[in-house]
């Protein structure tokens, strides 16, 4: 399989697999039809109504929606940690030995009980990397995200914003197919959250894995995504695509561009009505306008 | 004067100051010295007892009494604990049994342990045994439902396997709330083997106190008093210095309560 983490869009690279038969790049990721139903009190609740989303090999994928529309049972269902009710999601791996997928968490998902040695080499503990190879990895991760010297600190000696440094090197660290994060920053103050935010694009641009991204913040959606998808308010499903342009790698800056701001309009525009549809509260006149690409 | 210095003054001295009222108060006749022996004579007995050896027999019998049952207790009360807060089935099916007897008090049962076990040192270990394990288990039990989702989540997530899970999250996460649990049936331990040693023993600080009463000596028993309240003392530090031993990224100990007035 050729590399092409190199590429940002899927437009760029036909991969072609011999001079007389062209084949599309197959996506990194194939979610088809994924369905989620609870069985509630009364009556089953339909979390994620029929969810399609392909992710291509190295795109950088955020997720947003109103707050219950399933965004994060979709990624519990993409990592395997709860069955769908229907449908199906397909991950290719390429190298084997690799983990398909590793998922970052909010800050409080680290192990309080581990140094932030032990929660970083976790993962390639769990299955067994050999221990030079799993404890130099951790190392160098642990120095990419700027612990070096608070490799043998425990979780409760470090700031939030610290802690999630080291949920994300405990992920990357794994290197895994696919990136999954969960409102990473959901829980950290808006400094620390722009902070880290550079402090991804910078570390995701390294090795540029596939990434799927959940987020409620738009604005932390379009200057860490390639691609935007706006989820409706419960039963939650794609409504609507949005492509980010800026170039790569990115800094914070884009956000004082005049593009970002339109565009963060744009996505509160067909947000808002699911904002206000995942409260409850009925609008005036309030019909569903209609919304631009279909996922 | 610093703060500090003078919450120490106080700690120091209001403790001194009450000894000091009671002496005084025994002296001039307000206190029945015949209940409330004068704290003079309590440390003179207390050094007297000390010196003949009489409460350090007594005391090392109760100390291996509680220290044993403890063992046996906590061992299989932590052991059981761990199986029933993983294992569903299990728990759901003991869980009404413990509970229930969990309520029954264990000096309840101490004539039935008795007659198992006849009225040797068996039958006090057996009780302080079976005190702390109901206290245990169901400490244990809990601190395993108990642990955080999140953290399964995690470690299901970067793919632990079940033992796994057991050893890097479960065990860990459950390891503060059974520390309490220990501490508690520690606690108990001593409650039970005083009351085991009041009725059925010739030996223990219980007995010595209980024998004190007998022959009318109270500044015995409040030398008896003493050796409990320095036992208690000494297991709940014990406890808690193996707790951090075990558990070093735990907060240490919080500024003592009660704080909020230095102003």
């Amino acid at each position: 399989m050729p590399d092409s983490r190199l590429h940002g869009s899927p437009s760029a690279e036909e991969w072609t697999a011999g001079a007389q038969n062209p084949k599309p790049m197959p996506p990194k990721i194939v979610i088809s039809n994924v369905a989620k139903v609870y069985q509630g009190r009364r009556q089953p609740v339909v979390a994620l109504d029929r969810v399609s989303l392909h992710v291509d090999e190295g795109e950088f994928v955020c997720v947003v929606g109103p707050s219950g529309c399933g965004k994060s049972t979709l990624l519990r269902i993409v990592a395997g940690l709860i069955p769908q009710t229907s449908g199906e999601v397909t991950i290719t791996g390429g190298d084997r030995g690799k983990p398909l997928h590793s998922l970052v968490f909010q800050e409080y998902a680290i192990f309080p009980w581990k140094t932030v040695f032990e929660n970083v080499v976790f993962g390639l503990e769990m299955r067994g990397a050999p221990r030079a190879a799993r404890e130099a990895a951790a190392q160098d991760w642990i120095g990419r995200v700027g612990l070096r010297d608070f490799a043998d600190a425990y979780p409760r000696q470090l700031s939030g914003g610290m802690r999630q440094r080291v949920g994300i090197a405990r992920a990357f660290a794994n290197d895994p197919e696919v990136l999954l994060m969960d409102e990473p920053l959901g829980a950290l103050d808006a400094q620390t959250r722009l902070l880290l935010m550079d402090e991804l694009l910078r570390l995701w641009d390294a090795d540029r894995k596939t990434v799927v991204y959940i987020t409620h913040d738009i604005e932390e959606a379009i200057l860490l995504g390639d691609r935007v998808v706006l989820m409706t308010a419960r039963p939650g499903k794609p409504k609507a695509t949005f492509t980010v342009s800026f170039a790569r790698p990115r800094g914070i800056e884009v956000m004082a561009s005049p593009e970002f701001a339109s565009l963060s309009y744009r996505i509160w525009e067909a947000l808002r009505d699911e904002a206000i549809a995942s409260m409850g509260i009925r609008t005036v006149g309030g019909g569903r306008r209609g919304m631009e690409t279909r996922a | 004067m610093s703060g500090e210095a003078r919450d120490r003054l106080l700690a120091v001295g209001a403790p001194v100051l009450l000894i000091a009222l009671w002496e005084g108060a025994v002296r001039v006749g307000l206190l029945d010295a015949r209940f409330f022996p004068p704290p003079s004579l309590v440390i003179a007995t207390f050094g007297r007892l000390i010196g003949d050896g009489t409460l350090v027999r007594h005391t090392v019998v109760s100390v291996v009494r509680v220290l044993g049952g403890f063992a046996i207790g906590a061992s299989s009360g932590i052991a059981a604990g761990l199986l029933l807060g993983t294992i569903r089935p299990l728990r759901v099916a003991l869980d009404p049994v413990i509970s229930a007897l969990y309520v029954l008090p264990k000096v309840a049962i101490l004539p039935l342990v008795m007659l198992i076990f006849g009225l040797g040192e068996t039958s006090k270990i057996a009780i302080v045994a079976i005190a702390t394990f109901f206290i245990i288990i169901i400490n244990t039990t809990a601190a395993v439902v108990g642990v955080e989702p999140i953290y399964l989540e995690a470690g299901r997530a970067f793919g632990a396997r079940r033992l796994q899970m057991f050893a890097h999250i479960i065990l860990p996460g459950a390891l503060p709330a059974i520390f309490t649990g220990l501490r508690l049936a520690l606690g108990t331990a001593l409650i039970v083997v005083i009351a085991a040693e009041f009725v059925a023993a010739q030996q223990g600080i219980g007995y010595f106190i209980w024998f004190a009463w007998n022959t009318l000596r109270p500044e015995e028993m409040f030398a008896g008093f003493i050796v409990i309240s320095t036992l208690g003392i000494l297991s709940y530090a014990a406890v808690r210095w193996i707790g951090h031993r075990v558990m070093p990224w735990q907060e240490d100990d919080r500024t003592p309560e009660g704080r909020i007035d230095h102003g």
